[in-house]
């Protein structure tokens, strides 16, 4: 018995030992001849799509993604061909990017910056995708675009509004469509400043992570500049679900504007319990008392029901404008889908033709020749007229909406109204502007 | 061999023929191939596989031995990778000094929550870790921001002061090395329609892993295990005797808090990016599972259940509709639809579904988990078993 125990272990280690012996010379060389991470060789190129499928942002991320697929189909020459129409660059022809078919991978973020890299990362080792794009939250978006710049290929931001992501996290390989939390304190400044005068007491509910700390900063420095006084700031936690007991000490404060720096579930807690309260019922210091919702979206609305009426807040992009693109865009997405498109799946979708666009431009999926085409680009058609892809800092800078919730709603999706289009130059700061400073693109990369 | 007896050597062997091919055994299928969707044998899953059986192996040493369920271990893997990624700040990329630093942090951590935590024992003590961990988590995701990042995870970046490495050389942050090897370096061998990936930094956590293991086979069969395993069985006993407990409890939860924070140097060392998620109870939950599916109180059960868990949340979970169409289209129109919303909800974004089915049949009727299925075959093919019974080497204990 012992015997048969001996060669069976004998066999283990010699085929241990021959298995190291074939492994080693391997583990140190150079890998493949590719040029870059990823290089398509085939008749198919493969893009990642990276939302969040599940956790508190999975009904953006399920938006997302019905928005990339779209966005396939369009390039791969399906459907009506959507915004490709309108787009001011004529590259794209229909037949895929560069000749190759699109297809795509998907993955689950679940809004945790773990997760989402795991899974960026089986898409770029295992499935072999050249771009990865999508993401619902700033902490997930930061992570994959750091990876992505790690391993040379290029990522795309889907829906992110933190500062952070073109500020002191910014690479060279991502790029952001999306806008910011300074651009909704530039774009609301004046707006509130008409409708609400210019010695208002603002009180701050901001969530407690990095997306609420820089939209609190850019909002209380542009009311800060036409005259208003911050009177308090209040961190919040993420997961709280009832705010009762931050919004009682608001009336004793004094103040008599609430600023909400909330987002999703959050921002329909919040909203609910301070009109429960009565707070918009009020009047402070002879002035009716009013809500502001920094960062607004279709799906929070509708989550906060009849709450929302008459509330200032901004966003990117919305499904009521009236030019071209967005005409294109809405009708595609609602011929296939049946209900018209949120912010989400409209930057979502912009990005993805964007980056075949640059693709087809730079004539490579070179991470580098993308960089390159798509840094100080400038585009228009895609729904936010003019646009300006910024080389400083891969941030784009285009009209940002300033909208206000519904009085008469006419359907589920028709719960908020256009007020202003804050045009682009009085949202656009220098790329060392303080509340962006701190951080470097470094240089493309290429990978392999 | 090295103070093994037979069974536990081979066992060991075992393990690192398994550490060793796991590129080749986990990539079954040719890539292009309509099953390549399976292959698990992609350098991001093979670290995780490796990492979380180091952390498993730790928490089974806690868990296994003494009985005492921790809840919170999770909070040691997130301050092994704090450490880690401030190393690689701070000092250099070298690998070496932060995952050192990320062991000792995560042990002096754990000496800490374990002193005042096994002052109870059951319920309480693993009520106490949880509290102590969503505290840390709590800490990291929004107060101690400017140590942890926050909400958005501790990053590196360009203009970081890495003494020992002198000023960046490129345009590019760096990445984590061994003496200048790179963790993520890789090289491909293809051989016909298969491509296997052989990755540095693998090679790297398998042998880290390989050690862990080996330490958790000696602390298993010496005195010291001898006496946990004791602690286990009937503490009010052991008190009796005379003997004080508490020393030997706090022992192997330092032990298991360092073998966490090693697991979590690690994953830093593979991907230099430190999260507060992973501190959230619900990683802390995570290796629970894994001990309880693999096989409390054995000595590979934990690495397989850690591997059976990440497995199916990389693999299962990016299964989408379209694929399953894809399997499917032979079927008829109508046929195709309803076999496809059947199975839809167990996978992609549904596999948590799957774990939680799978868990329940386990503990009903695997109470020792995957090692106990594994005895179980071997049994029915087996001859001479019942001779080698007098080592319990492999054989179970369930945990309560």
């Amino acid at each position: 018995m012992s015997n048969s125990n001996l060669t069976r272990r004998g066999l283990l280690k010699t085929s241990a030992v021959a298995g190291a012996g074939v492994a080693l010379p391997t583990i140190f060389t150079a890998s493949s001849a590719a040029a870059y991470t990823n290089e398509p060789t085939g008749s198919t190129v493969t893009l990642g799509f990276n939302v969040p499928q599940t956790g508190p942002y999975a009904d953006e991320g399920a938006d997302e993604l019905r928005a990339y697929e779209l966005a396939v189909e369009h390039l791969n020459g399906g459907g009506d061909g959507g915004m490709m129409n309108t787009f001011s660059s004529k590259a794209l022809q229909g037949n895929g990017i560069l000749g190759k078919k699109v297809e795509y991978v998907t993955g689950d973020t679940q809004t945790k910056s773990d997760a989402a890299r795991a899974s960026a990362k089986s898409m770029i080792e295992k499935d072999g995708a050249i771009m990865i794009t999508g993401g619902s939250s700033s902490g997930v978006a930061v992570a994959v675009q750091a990876l992505c710049q790690e391993a040379g290929v290029i990522f795309m931001a889907g829906l992110t509004h933190s500062n952070d992501t073109t500020g002191k996290d910014k690479r060279a390989n991502g790029f952001r469509h999306f806008f910011n939390s300074y651009m909704s304190g530039a774009a609301l400044a004046p707006v509130l400043k008409a409708n609400y005068g210019s010695d208002r007491k603002a009180y701050h509910l901001t969530a407690d992570y990095n997306w609420g700390y820089t939209t609190e900063e850019a909002i209380k420095s542009s009311t800060e500049a036409m005259g208003w006084e911050t009177v308090a700031a209040v961190k919040t936690p993420l997961t709280q679900t009832d705010f009762s007991s931050y919004i009682a000490p608001v009336l004793q404060s004094g103040a008599d504007t609430l600023v909400l720096n909330h987002y999703g579930g959050n921002m329909v807690n919040s909203l609910t319990n301070a009109v429960q309260f009565g707070l918009r019922d009020k009047q402070v210091n002879g002035k009716d008392f009013q809500i502001i919702v920094p960062l607004y979206s279709r799906l929070m609305a509708r989550g906060a029901g009849a709450n929302v009426k008459g509330i200032f807040g901004s966003t990117n992009w919305h499904w009521s404008l009236t030019d071209e693109g967005s005409k294109a865009f809405v009708k595609s997405f609602g011929e296939k889908y049946g209900f018209p498109p949120s912010q989400a799946a409209h930057t979502c979708y912009v990005q993805t033709l964007l980056y075949a666009d640059a693709v087809e431009r730079a004539g490579s999926f070179a991470p580098c020749a993308v960089v390159e085409a798509l840094e100080g680009y400038e585009f228009d058609g895609l729904g936010n007229g003019k646009t300006l892809y910024r080389a400083e800092d891969h941030q784009c800078f285009k009209d940002v909406l300033v909208v206000k919730g519904k009085e008469n709603p006419t359907s589920e999706f028709d719960l908020l109204e256009i007020v202003e289009v804050t045009p682009a130059e009085q949202v656009t700061y220098a790329p060392d502007h303080p509340q962006f400073a701190g951080g470097a693109l470094g240089s493309c990369n290429n990978g392999a | 061999m090295l103070g093994l007896n037979k069974k536990d050597t081979s066992l060991l062997i075992l393990v690192a023929a398994l550490a060793l091919f796991a590129p080749f055994i986990l990539n079954p299928f040719p890539a292009g191939s309509g099953m390549a969707q399976f292959n698990a044998g992609y350098p991001d899953l093979m670290q995780r596989f490796v990492i979380f059986g180091i952390f498993a192996i730790g928490f089974n040493i806690l868990f296994g031995l003494t009985g005492y369920l921790s809840f919170g271990h999770a909070a040691f893997l997130g301050v092994g990778s704090y450490a880690a990624v401030w190393m690689f700040k701070l000092l250099s990329m070298n690998v070496v000094p932060a995952i050192i630093l990320s062991v000792i942090t995560a042990g002096l951590f754990a000496l800490v929550i374990g002193y005042v935590s096994l002052r109870r024992s059951g319920i309480y003590f693993s009520i106490l870790t949880l509290a102590f961990a969503q505290m840390t988590y709590a800490l990291a995701y929004s107060v101690l921001t400017p140590i942890t990042g926050g909400e958005t995870g501790l990053q590196l970046a360009l203009d970081d002061p890495r003494i020992l490495d002198g000023a960046a050389s490129s345009d590019n942050i760096p990445v984590p090395g061994l003496f200048g090897m790179e963790m993520r370096g890789s090289s491909q061998l293809e051989l016909g329609d298969w491509v296997f990936t052989f990755s540095t930094g693998y090679y790297f956590s398998a042998i880290i892993m390989l050690l862990s293991f080996y330490l958790s086979i000696r602390i298993f069969r010496s005195p010291f295990g001898m006496m946990l395993r004791a602690i286990k069985s009937n503490q009010q006993r052991l008190n009796y005797t005379g003997l004080n407990a508490r020393p030997y409890t706090l022992a192997a939860f330092v032990i298991s808090g360092m073998y966490a924070g090693l697991a979590g140097g690690l994953m830093a060392a593979m991907d230099p990016l430190a999260g507060a998620e992973r501190m959230f109870w619900t990683a802390s939950g995570e290796v629970v599972l894994m001990s309880i599916l693999g096989g409390v109180g054995t000595l590979i059960g934990p690495v397989l259940g850690a591997g059976l868990i990440k497995y199916m949340e990389n693999i299962l979970s990016k299964i989408n509709s379209d694929i399953l169409h894809g399997w499917f289209a032979f079927m008829p129109d109508g046929l195709e639809d309803i076999i496809v919303s059947m199975i839809y909800p167990f996978i992609g974004k549904g596999w948590h579904l799957t774990l939680g089915l799978m868990f329940m049949l386990v503990v009903i009727f695997l109470p020792g988990g995957l090692v106990e299925a594994g005895q179980r075959i071997s049994r029915l093919f087996g001859r001479k078993k019942s001779e080698d019974k007098s080592d319990k080497s492999t054989s179970t204990e369930p945990a309560e």
